[in-house]
């Protein structure tokens, strides 16, 4: 099963982390990886994420993604991996 | 396993520098619709491309979602209509009436283009070809979504200079049928030489007889990630340039690979090519010419301007040729005038002409595209025109085209808008000296000396 890479952009603010991460627990979505880093007061995180025990289909949980995201005030995408493996590995 | 960088990076070039796949094209052979009744042909045909199109939108949609990359068309090319409407069509009324029915069955399935209203003329024209070929103002002028073109040239056979005569014809009443839209037929039309069987790209899309029932080919595009690439090596030597064009180019590509594989998975029909392809739009940030420029031209058309796309050109295969498992169609820089900011700007103030153009087209993917003239250029001047080109093509043994808009009632200073990705452009200049006595001699220009290879 690919993997799923989440994607959060935006002003860093508190409790950033926090939302994700209860909305991915709320729907059996595992995180395998996060990295994040803060350049000039915007946070970029970035998670990998096994999406195999959700019951949602993937779109309704990218949606849902885009609606918290927007709600807090941050930019989040979910993407299947292979578009970053194809461009950045041979 | 991929990192912060990498994901951010695609991200960027997704969000900020307009990367997309601008075309999956679902190719459909209708030569299994023939039928001698025009009524059955029409309805064979509906039924055909209907049943092989219906999901394709929304799979496109889907896979969009999936990766998160916009796919810009969904759009269907079909079996050239000349070969197709041969026994059925009688006059010119038939043909566009096939015509109407692929618009309708387009509108249908909801792709906003399909090619194939076309006929391939490159020795000679069957009656069928010819007829089609008189109809085509009269089917662009009835419906929205059709797109044609006819091949009249290659370096095999030579270029049929009959056929070059009457497309001046054609595309002088094809911009007065639709004069009140800026004879936005005519960006809708385009002549070819050395016309590919399996080109994703409007105008020129059609299913090739040398192709199989279906086929799914992509076309990439990302000119704003190339030009966004070159700024970060400005003043840098010409082997930097090159890798990093190249470099952008196999990136670029590999994400179309990669939307073509997974169309023809879900469709469940063959993948033919990736077209490696630079296309602009009028977006700003989407634009060739800046990358000519940002490659050291002051404005588009300045001395430099062939050789600087010439390196583009070939970089961009280059680098796409690695990323791709099967090519074909155009593959290159396209410079159409109208779906250019860049070229827009280049035009009206002046620093690009159509016989810079011209020679561009030498280098560059196709040939003259998009490019309004006055209204009441002589057909005879248009077909000298498409002859310089289809020249070009037939020694250089190339795909080259003239997609040109002799705008009613326009003259030069004038501006035509045809809208959406279409775009808009400056009218401009065309060579007032006559080739009549040229144009109007008979016959074909044989083919040239290096087409013997066998």
């Amino acid at each position: 099963m690919s993997k799923t890479i989440i994607t959060v952009v935006g002003k860093d603010t508190v409790g950033i982390i926090a939302k994700v991460c209860t909305y991915l627990a709320d729907n059996s979505i595992n995180i395998e990886d996060i990295s994040q880093t803060i350049v000039q007061g915007f946070f970029n995180m970035m998670m990998v994420v096994d999406m195999e025990k959700c019951e949602k289909h993937f779109v309704d949980v990218a949606d849902e993604l885009e609606k918290l995201g927007n709600d807090i005030g941050v930019i989040i995408k979910c993407q299947k991996e292979e578009i970053f493996e194809k461009m950045h590995r041979f | 396993m991929i990192n912060l960088r990498e994901v951010s990076e695609t991200n960027e070039m997704i969000s900020k520098e307009n990367l997309d796949v601008r075309t999956i094209t679902l190719g459909i052979s209708l030569l299994d619709c023939i039928d001698s009744d025009l009524e059955k042909l029409k309805k064979n045909i509906y039924n055909k491309i209907f049943d092989a199109a219906k999901d394709l939108v929304a799979t496109g949609d889907k896979i969009s979602r999936y990766y998160g990359i916009p796919i810009v068309n969904k759009r269907i090319s079909v079996t050239p209509i000349s070969l197709i409407g041969g026994s059925a069509c009688k006059t010119e009324e038939d043909f566009a009436s096939i015509a109407v029915t692929l618009d309708e069955v387009a509108a249908k399935v909801g792709v906003n283009f399909i090619g194939g209203y076309s006929a391939l003329v490159a020795k000679g024209m069957t009656a069928a070809d010819e007829l089609l070929i008189r109809s085509i103002p009269l089917a662009l002028s009835k419906t929205e979504r059709i797109m044609s073109s006819v091949n009249v040239g290659s370096t095999k056979t030579g270029i049929d200079m009959d056929a070059v005569r009457l497309m001046g014809d054609v595309i002088k009443k094809t911009a007065e049928l639709t004069r009140e839209n800026d004879s936005i037929g005519c960006t809708k039309l385009v002549v070819l030489c050395n016309a590919p069987d399996d080109n994703p790209f409007m105008a020129g899309a059609f299913h090739g007889v040398t192709e199989g029932d279906k086929v799914i080919n992509v076309g990439v595009s990302g000119p704003g990630v190339v030009k966004t690439a070159l700024e970060k090596v400005k003043g840098e030597s010409f082997e930097v340039l090159c890798e990093t064009i190249k470099t952008t180019a196999c990136k670029v590509t590999r994400v179309g690979q990669l939307v073509a594989m997974e169309a023809s998975k879900r469709l469940g029909v063959p993948f033919g090519i990736v077209d490696l392809s630079l296309a602009p739009t009028p977006a700003i940030g989407d634009s060739v010419a800046d990358i000519l420029c940002e490659m050291g031209l002051e404005s588009a058309g300045a001395p430099g301007t062939t050789a600087a796309l010439a390196i583009l050109n070939d970089q961009v295969k280059k680098g796409g040729v690695m990323a791709a498992s099967y090519v074909g169609g155009l593959s290159g820089a396209f410079i159409p005038v109208s779906e250019d900011q860049g070229m827009i700007d280049a035009a009206t103030r002046g620093s690009l002409t159509i016989e810079k153009l011209e020679a561009m087209t030498c280098v560059c993917s196709v040939g003259l595209d998009m490019i309004a003239i006055p209204g009441d250029t002589k057909s005879t001047t248009i077909s000298g025109m498409i002859a310089d080109e289809m020249a070009i093509g037939m020694i250089n043994q190339k795909t080259t085209a003239v997609r040109i808009i002799p705008v009613a009632g326009k003259k030069p200073g004038d501006h035509a808008n045809f809208g959406g990705l279409l775009g808009h452009a400056p009218i401009m200049e065309v060579n007032q000296y006559s080739c009549d006595d040229f144009v109007n001699r008979k016959g074909r220009i044989p083919a040239p000396i290096h087409s013997f290879k066998n």
